[in-house]
């Protein structure tokens, strides 16, 4: 393996392999020439090396902020890169319709609400509401799905009960307050007390919010984890991949 | 300053339908009381502290009296009368409120209630006086400290979930030059039917409003305002279940601002309407009293609906908000009516829309110091992306006239703000009002150019939505229900705190809503 067989590489800056970064970040130290020293010295810890502080302004008396630029020493290997490749096909509206009526033959319960004590309703809205989000219609707009959203700080135990009354395929919940890793102990809660109530005949859990790792979901006891800017046909894809059978019934 | 030739006849045509939308939710309020309300009463008499006995201690005094007169004679009749009825051999709130968490007390009504009523009356005005001396003594550090420079005020927010860690960054933030600081509450709160007590230091994206964490802020800013030689105003919010507390602690602790929406914690908190709209009415009558002004929540809509399509909705609601501030009081200059700058910004004019939108709120209410606020739906993590389309919004701020600028974060939707981010946000915002804060003075749109012709049909379809609504017999009630604002259907018997209204009964006696008759503006 080798620099010029492409599978190495190094961050492009306006020459191949020169390897060029730039960087932005606060120390707590006052302004001056000691203050860049030390920006230098983080800098070059990084790996940066040579690194320019380009720009520096204190920030009130006791912080500077700083700007570098520099070329790094690490090389990027691509062949140990591995990233969670969409195991599913992407549907348009139509084809998931489709999907659900000649295979499933039913409508599809979905279930959405934001859970713990995050007021935030922005994602599941943009996954369900009709509007939906980056041009895309969200759930409620599918003919075959039947969607309910129940809104902002939903207790988990009010949740599992709407999902058993209404009989719901799939809960989604969304997570935007990260303080202390809320997201991930909300999420937690919520995949135990599925678990609990219903064992093996839970609803599909898919969680999603801005700050989620997808390659949680094990881990966090749930089946989906969606990250930053998910769309709703995404979702509803892989609703369908994960609970709509291949073929028609018999 | 206007500088769109408004349809006078379409302006005043959108006034009178907002005040006929708006009068069943008035005739509601004067109709019911709410656990909230009578809590802000015993509030205003001097009650504070919390049981220590209950739960972890957490359950206010106010809960516990207004629940037990409400188990033992029901809430009909307002908490004043059984209160000082139960003081007439003397004793005060808290030996009261003791002996509640004792189980010995006893309310009923009585049979004369002029006795009551005076010592009711008498305890309430000790706190409404309070009230007044804080107005005055804002008016009065206003004189000696000065207000911000310039138009429009920089209002910057703050939200550590730590009283103690929101403290100095507060000082920092008005150090760099923030006129207003906002403490945003913590995400829960809204949905507690009680205030919290206490200096708190565990909120969760935001920090716990109670009467100490008002009182620690405000001499804060007290301090640094002297530092500065200019006032520097507090925000909290009075929102939620607890709303007309919280106004009552607003005043109480000289706070300078309010988040205070009509529909805001119906539609987006579902919180049930008919609690909303008497804890609504009550809180907005404590701000004119207290010469806080609020700010509405309309920027809310273009968080969840789309900035071209649903522009209407805002200047519909801001039509509502002005309506029923007007009718519990509150004076022109205390109405910082919202929006935001929230249109995608692939769509194509997307800049010649915001200040068509912008200059419609300006000409239709010359006289409010409109809460303008920044980018939030289209920010990415692409920082600089952000941080241009905040100088955009910066520039439409100034351009448009604004009163209040809430200042965009680069890192919105990306972290909750950094040091740093505050400091380039601020940097951002002084740049495009040094450079060109006076640029209205130059600026007159064609008339019956885009945003001539834009703004029209905004204002067009804001009386076409208005229609609607007012055509409800119930008006606004109804027109929630109906799911008439687009984004959801609130029915009135539905959502949070309906169990904590009560209609009046006809020998009910409120002494706060008595004194706040007497509204100054």
């Amino acid at each position: 393996m080798s620099v010029s067989d492409g599978t190495v590489i190094r961050p492009y800056g306006d020459t191949t392999g020169d390897g060029m970064v730039q960087t932005s970040f606060t120390l707590p130290v006052p302004p001056g020439p000691r203050a860049e020293g030390a920006a230098l010295q983080l800098a070059n810890k990084m790996g940066i090396e040579p690194a320019m502080v380009v720009h520096s302004h204190g920030i009130g008396e006791q912080f500077t902020f700083f700007v570098v630029y520099g070329s790094v020493r690490h090389l990027v290997d691509l062949d140990a890169v591995h990233v969670e490749e969409r195991a599913y096909p992407l549907l348009s509206p139509g084809e998931v319709n489709a999907a659900i009526k000649t295979r499933l033959r039913r409508s599809l319960v979905v279930l959405g609400a934001c859970i713990g004590t995050d007021a935030h309703t922005v994602g599941i809205d943009a996954i369900l509401n009709l509007k939906g989000f980056a041009g895309e219609k969200g759930l409620e707009y599918y003919r075959e799905m039947q969607v309910a959203n129940l809104g902002a700080q939903v207790s988990v135990p009010e949740l599992v009960h709407a999902a058993r009354a209404r009989r719901a395929d799939a809960v989604l919940v969304s997570q935007v307050v990260t303080q202390k890793d809320a997201h991930l102990r909300n999420t937690r809660e919520l995949a135990g007390a599925f678990r609990e109530a219903m064992g093996e005949e839970r609803p599909l859990l898919v969680v999603g919010g801005p700050r989620f790792d997808p390659a949680m979901a094990a881990e966090l006891g749930v089946d989906k984890v969606f990250g930053r800017g998910t769309t709703p046909g995404e979702v509803a894809s892989y609703l369908v991949a994960a609970l709509v059978p291949a073929e028609e019934p018999a | 300053m206007s500088v769109l030739e408004l349809d006078g006849e379409l302006v005043r045509r959108a006034r009178e339908l907002a005040a006929r939308a708006a009068a069943p939710v008035v005739d509601l309020a004067r109709t019911h009381t709410t656990v909230s309300v009578e809590r802000a009463v015993l509030r205003l008499a001097g009650l504070t502290g919390t049981d220590p006995v209950l739960g972890d201690g957490e359950v206010p005094w106010v809960n516990r009296v207004v629940d037990a007169v409400r188990e033992q004679v029901g809430l009909e009749h307002g908490v004043a009368l059984p209160v000082w009825h139960a003081l007439r051999d003397g004793g005060d709130l808290h030996g009261l409120a003791e002996q509640v968490g004792a189980g010995t007390a006893r309310f009923s009504i009585p049979a004369d209630p002029e006795p009551a009523r005076m010592a009711a009356r008498a305890a309430v005005a000790t706190g409404m006086a309070r009230i007044d001396a804080n107005r005055a003594r804002r008016d009065e550090l206003v004189a000696l400290h000065g207000d911000p420079p310039r138009r429009p005020w920089i209002y910057l927010i703050v939200a550590t979930g730590d009283i103690y860690e929101d403290i100095p960054q507060a000082q920092a933030a008005a150090r760099a030059g923030a006129d207003v600081i906002a403490v945003i509450r913590s995400t829960g709160q809204s949905l507690l039917d009680y205030v919290p007590e206490g200096a708190t230091r565990t909120g969760y994206a935001g920090t716990y409003a109670t009467g100490e964490n008002f009182r620690l802020m405000r001499a804060a800013l007290d301090e640094v305002s002297a530092e500065l030689g200019r006032y520097v105003r507090l925000t909290n919010y009075a929102s939620g279940l607890c709303m007309p507390e919280i106004a009552v602690l607003a005043g109480l602790e000289r706070l300078d601002m309010m988040l205070n929406d009509a529909m805001y914690g119906i539609l987006f908190r579902d919180i049930n309407p008919r609690r909303t709209f008497v804890d609504q009415r009550f809180s907005r009558m404590v701000h004119a009293r207290a010469g806080i002004i609020i700010n509405t929540g309309e920027d809310n809509y273009l968080t969840t609906a789309d900035a071209v399509d649903e522009a209407h909705t805002v200047t519909v609601s801001q039509l509502l908000n002005e309506t029923l501030a007007h009718e519990a009081g509150l004076a022109d200059w205390q109405l910082g009516l919202g929006h935001a700058f929230e249109i995608n910004p692939a769509v194509p004019e997307s800049f010649r829309l915001e200040l068509a939108h912008a200059l419609l709120a300006r000409g239709l209410f010359p006289d409010a110091p409109l809460k303008w606020m920044p980018p939030t739906k289209h920010m990415t993590g692409d920082v600089f992306g952000g941080y241009l389309l905040d100088g955009f919004f910066n520039l439409a701020g100034a351009l448009t006239g604004q009163g209040i600028l809430l200042v965009g974060m680069m890192t919105e939707a990306v972290v909750t703000p950094w040091l740093s981010d505050r400091d380039l946000a601020l940097r951002n915002v002084r740049y495009v009002l040094e450079a060109a804060g006076n640029l209205h003075e130059d600026f007159r749109p064609q008339p019956g150019g885009f945003i001539d012709r834009r703004a029209h049909t905004v204002l067009t379809e804001a009386v076409q939505l208005l229609e609607r609504i007012a055509d409800h017999s119930q008006g606004l009630i109804q027109a929630i229900a109906d799911g008439t604002f687009g984004i959801t259907k609130r029915s009135p018997d539905g959502g949070k705190g309906l169990d904590g209204v009560a209609r009046l009964a006809a020998d009910a006696y409120n002494p706060a809503l008595e004194l706040l008759g007497g509204v100054r503006v």
